[in-house]
C-alpha cells in the first residue's frame, strides 16, 4: 500500500499563547508535530505493519516544519517531503488543500491518506475533507477505528465518532481518512528512528515543482484575534446545621444566580 | 563555540521526557510511599533503548553520544531521581566501565546484554565499613587454579536486588604500604552460588528505587570475569566514577529544573497579602537563584559531556559539575519547599520528594566533602591525573552507529 500522512508543525500545547495587536504569539515555545497528527502517523504505521507498503509524510509550511517531519521519520515513516514556497505564505485551507492535493498527486499511486482531526493552532479541522474533494476521493472524517481494510478488494470499513454514538461506514480506496484521538496510542520515536531522521535529507517541493503556476490568494483572512475574557471564579462555602438546611440554602443560592 | 543541541539531542530529550511524564509521573508518589520500584520501569526503559543509549550499536546500544546520556539523565531526574539512578549505575558505572576496560570477549559476553537492557548492571564498591576511602575495602578475591573465590559484603548498592551483573571490587593482595594497590575489579554474575542480597528500607530518599546489600560467600568466578589487570581495580573504580558522577550531575540539573517549574507555577497561583506570592521580591529571589544555578549546573555538565565526546580526560570537570549541581539541587529543593509553605511540607506536592532525593546526591559517588578535596587538590597543584591504561573512547558517530 502507498500511504501518505499529512502533518503540520504546531506550537507545543504546553506553550502559553498570547494575543498582541491582533497577532497570536507563543513566544519561544518549541514547535512540534501537531499532537493530533501523531495519531495519523501511528495509524499509518499500524496500517503498514499489517499490510506492508510505504509511508510518505508531507507537510506544508516554512523551512522549520522539517522538525515535525523529522518526528514522523523518527516514529518510523519511510519518507518525508516538505512543501514550501514564499507564495504559500498566508494560505487558508482552500489554498493549502490545493497545494497538498498537488503534492499528493506527485507521489506515486497513493491508496490511502491519513490526516489528523485538526491542527491545534488554527483548528479548522477541514483540510482532510477539502483535499479529498480536490482529489475526487471519498472522505472519512472523525475516524475512531479502522475495522477492516482490504488493499486487494480496494475497500475500507471504519467507525466514525459522532455525537450520537459510533457510525460504521464503508468506503472504497483510494480514500482520505482523518482520525480522532484515541484511535491508537502513538508510539515514541525510537533511537534508531531518531538517528535515521537526523540524517535524512528532506526534499523540498516548491510551487514550480508542483506545477502550480498561479497560487490563488486566500479566500479567508483573520482580521482580528482576541483572547477570551478571563473568567473569575469565586468559592463560596454553604454552611448549616443539617444537610437539609444546607441543601435548601444551596437551592436558594442557585436560583438566585439563575442556575436552576 | 556552538551551544546548540542537535536535532537528534532534542528528539531524544522529548522522547525521554514523554516517557517519564506520561508513564512514571502519574504513579511515582505511590511507589515512593511503598518504598519499592515500580515493576514496569526497568523493562520499559529497556524496551525504549534508554538502557543502551551511549553504547555503540555493535555492542547492543543505540550509538548516541555522551551529551545525550546527560540529557537523558536530566529528563529522568526531573520526574524522579530513582529513574536517573538506574542510568548512573547501569550505564555510567557498569556499562561504560566494561566498554572502556573490557576485552572484546567481555564486551560480547557482558556488555551486549546490558546495553540491550536484557540484563541490569550495578557497581559494588562501598562496604559496611568503608565509603569515602575505598582503598581500604576488605572484600577479597583469591585465585584458585582458573577461578577467583570471592568473599565479602557490599553495602548501599543501587539496584542491588535488580542487577544481573555487578562490577565488584575486591582485594587480590593484602593491604600493604599503599592500600589501593592490591584491589582488582570483577564482573560478578549475581546468579552464582554464594551470592545473597537484599534491599535497605527506611531510606530518606530514592524510595522508589532499590538500594541494598550484596554478600559473596565463596563465590567461584571464572578468571575471564576479571576486568582489567590484577591490582588495577582502584584506578578502574575511580575511572568509572568519572562517568557515574556525570550522570549524577546531569540528573541534578533536571531536579533543579523541576524545582523551578513547581515553584513558578505555585508562586503564581498562591496569594498572600492580596497578591500572588510571585510578586514578593523575597520569593523572586529564591526563584532567581534556582534559575542561576540551573544554567550554571547545566553548562558545567554539558562541558563534561563535550569533553567525553572529544575523548579528553575530564576527572576534574566532572567532579566540579557533580559537586556544584548536586549541592545546588538540594538548595533548590529546600527553597522550593519554602515557596510552597506548608503545602511543600506535605507529599501532596512533589517538592518534599525532590528534597529527600536531592539529599542523596551530595553523599553518593563521592560526597561533597570528597569533591571539595579533589578540587582543592587540582587548584593547589597537589593532584595530577595519572594516565590510564585504557581511556574512555571518545564519540565517533560513524563508528558507533555502524551495524545499525
Ligand atoms: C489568514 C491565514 C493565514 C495563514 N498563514 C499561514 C502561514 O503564513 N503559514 C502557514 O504555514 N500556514 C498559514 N495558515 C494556515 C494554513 O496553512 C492552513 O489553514 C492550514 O495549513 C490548514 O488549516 P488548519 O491548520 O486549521 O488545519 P486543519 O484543517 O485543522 O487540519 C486537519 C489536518 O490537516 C493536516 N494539515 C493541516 N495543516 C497541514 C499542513 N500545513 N501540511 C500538511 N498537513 C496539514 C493535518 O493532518 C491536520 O491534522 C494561515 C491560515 C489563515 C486562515
Ligand atoms: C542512595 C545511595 C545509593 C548508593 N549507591 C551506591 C552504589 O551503587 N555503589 C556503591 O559502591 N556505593 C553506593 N553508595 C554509597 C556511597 O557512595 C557512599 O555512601 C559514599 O561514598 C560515602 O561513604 P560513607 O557513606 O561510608 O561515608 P563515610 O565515608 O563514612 O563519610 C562520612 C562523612 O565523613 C566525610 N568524610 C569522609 N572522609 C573525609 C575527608 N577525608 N575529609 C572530610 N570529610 C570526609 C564524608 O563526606 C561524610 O560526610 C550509595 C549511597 C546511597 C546513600
Amino acid at each position: 500500500m502507498n500511504i501518505v500522512v499529512c502533518v503540520k508543525q504546531a506550537p507545543d500545547t504546553a506553550a502559553t499563547v498570547t494575543v498582541q495587536d491582533g497577532k497570536v504569539s507563543w513566544g519561544d515555545a518549541p514547535l512540534v508535530l501537531n499532537p493530533w497528527d501523531e495519531y495519523a502517523v501511528e495509524q499509518a504505521l499500524l496500517t503498514k505493519e499489517e499490510h506492508g507498503g510505504k509511508i510518505t509524510a508531507i507537510s506544508l509550511g516554512p523551512e522549520d516544519a522539517k522538525e515535525a517531519l523529522k518526528t514522523a521519520l523518527a516514529m518510523g515513516v519511510d519518507e518525508a517531503i516538505l512543501v514550501s514556497d514564499p507564495a504559500f505564505a498566508g494560505a487558508d485551507t482552500l489554498v493549502a488543500s490545493k497545494v497538498l492535493a498537488a503534492a499528493i498527486s506527485k507521489v506515486e499511486a497513493v491508496d490511502l491518506i491519513f490526516f489528523g482531526r485538526s491542527a491545534v493552532d488554527s483548528d479548522s479541522g477541514v483540510l482532510g475533507a477539502q483535499v479529498a474533494r480536490r482529489l475526487g476521493w471519498p472522505s472519512l472524517s472523525l475516524v475512531a477505528a479502522v475495522n477492516n481494510l482490504s488493499p486487494e478488494g480496494g475497500t475500507i470499513e471504519v467507525e466514525r465518532m459522532i455525537d450520537e454514538g459510533r457510525q460504521i461506514v464503508k468506503g472504497s480506496l483510494p480514500v482520505v481518512v482523518s482520525v480522532v484521538k484515541g484511535i491508537n496510542e502513538p508510539r515514541y520515536p525510537s533511537f534508531m528512528g531518531i538517528r535515521k531522521a537526523s540524517r535524512a535529507e528532506i526534499p523540498l517541493w516548491t510551487a514550480v515543482d508542483l506545477g502550480l503556476t498561479a497560487v490563488p490568494s486566500p479566500a479567508m483572512t483573520w482580521p482580528e484575534i482576541f483572547a477570551p475574557l478571563k473568567i473569575e471564579t469565586k468559592c463560596e462555602f454553604i454552611e448549616g446545621e443539617t444537610p437539609v438546611v444546607i441543601a435548601e440554602k444551596l437551592a436558594d443560592r442557585l436560583m438566585e444566580e439563575k442556575v436552576i | 563555540m556552538d551551544f546548540n543541541l542537535s536535532s537528534e539531542h532534542k528528539m531524544v530529550q522529548r522522547m525521554v521526557r514523554d516517557f517519564a511524564q506520561k508513564e512514571v509521573a502519574p504513579v511515582i508518589k505511590e511507589w515512593d510511599r511503598k518504598q519499592d520500584m515500580a515493576p514496569f520501569v526497568l523493562p520499559r526503559m529497556a524496551e525504549l533503548g534508554i538502557l543502551g543509549v551511549c553504547i555503540p550499536v555493535r555492542y547492543g546500544g543505540q550509538g548516541m553520544d555522551y551529551i545525550t546520556l546527560g540529557l537523558v539523565c536530566e529528563e529522568l531526574e526531573a520526574i524522579d531521581s530513582t529513574l536517573r539512578v538506574v542510568m548512573s549505575v547501569h550505564m555510567g558505572l557498569c556499562c561504560l566501565g566494561i566498554f572502556q576496560l573490557g576485552t572484546e570477549e567481555q564486551k560480547h559476553e557482558h556488555l551486549i546484554p546490558l546495553a540491550r537492557g536484557e540484563k541490569i548492571g550495578a557497581y559494588g564498591l562501598t562496604e559496611p565499613g568503608v565509603g569515602s576511602d575505598p582503598a581500604n575495602i576488605s572484600s577479597t578475591a583469591r585465585l584458585e587454579r582458573d577461578e577467583y573465590i570471592i568473599n565479602g559484603e557490599k553495602m548501599w548498592i543501587s539496584l542491588a536486588t535488580k542487577a544481573h551483573t555487578v562490577l565488584w571490587f575486591a582485594r587480590t593482595a593484602p593491604k600493604g604500604e599503599i592500600p589501593h594497590e592490591g584491589i582488582t575489579a570483577f564482573i560478578l554474575d549475581t546468579s552464582l552460588a554464594g551470592v545473597t542480597r537484599g534491599d535497605i528500607h527506611g531510606k530518606l530518599g530514592v524510595r522508589a528505587g532499590s538500594t541494598g546489600w550484596i554478600n559473596c560467600q565463596d563465590v567461584r568466578l571464572p578468571m575471564g570475569n576479571r576486568l582489567g589487570e590484577e591490582g588495577e581495580g582502584f584506578k578502574i573504580a575511580m575511572s568509572c566514577l568519572d562517568n557515574g558522577r556525570y550522570t549524577v550531575g546531569s540528573g541534578a540539573v533536571g531536579l533543579i529544573r523541576a524545582c523551578i517549574e513547581a515553584s513558578v507555577s505555585y508562586a503564581n497561583e498562591r496569594h498572600a497579602f492580596g497578591r500572588p506570592i510571585s510578586r514578593f521580591q523575597l520569593i523572586q529571589q529564591k526563584i532567581a537563584k534556582m534559575a542561576q544555578s540551573y544554567e550554571a549546573a547545566r553548562l558545567l555538565n554539558l562541558q563534561a559531556g563535550w569533553m567525553k565526546n572529544q575523548g579528553l580526560r575530564n576527572t576534574k570537570e566532572t567532579s566540579l559539575a557533580k559537586w556544584f549541581a548536586t549541592d545546588a539541587s538540594f538548595a533548590a529543593a529546600s527553597e522550593a519547599i519554602q515557596v510552597h509553605g506548608a503545602y511543600g511540607y506535605s507529599d501532596e506536592y512533589d517538592v518534599e520528594r525532590f528534597l529527600r532525593n536531592a539529599r542523596g546526591g551530595i553523599i553518593y559517588e563521592g560526597s561533597s566533602e570528597i569533591q571539595t578535596l579533589i578540587q582543592a587538590g587540582y587548584a593547589l597543584g597537589l593532584r595530577d591525573d595519572s594516565p590510564l591504561r585504557c581511556e574512555l573512547p571518545g564519540y565517533d558517530p560513524d563508528d558507533w552507529q555502524t551495524g545499525a
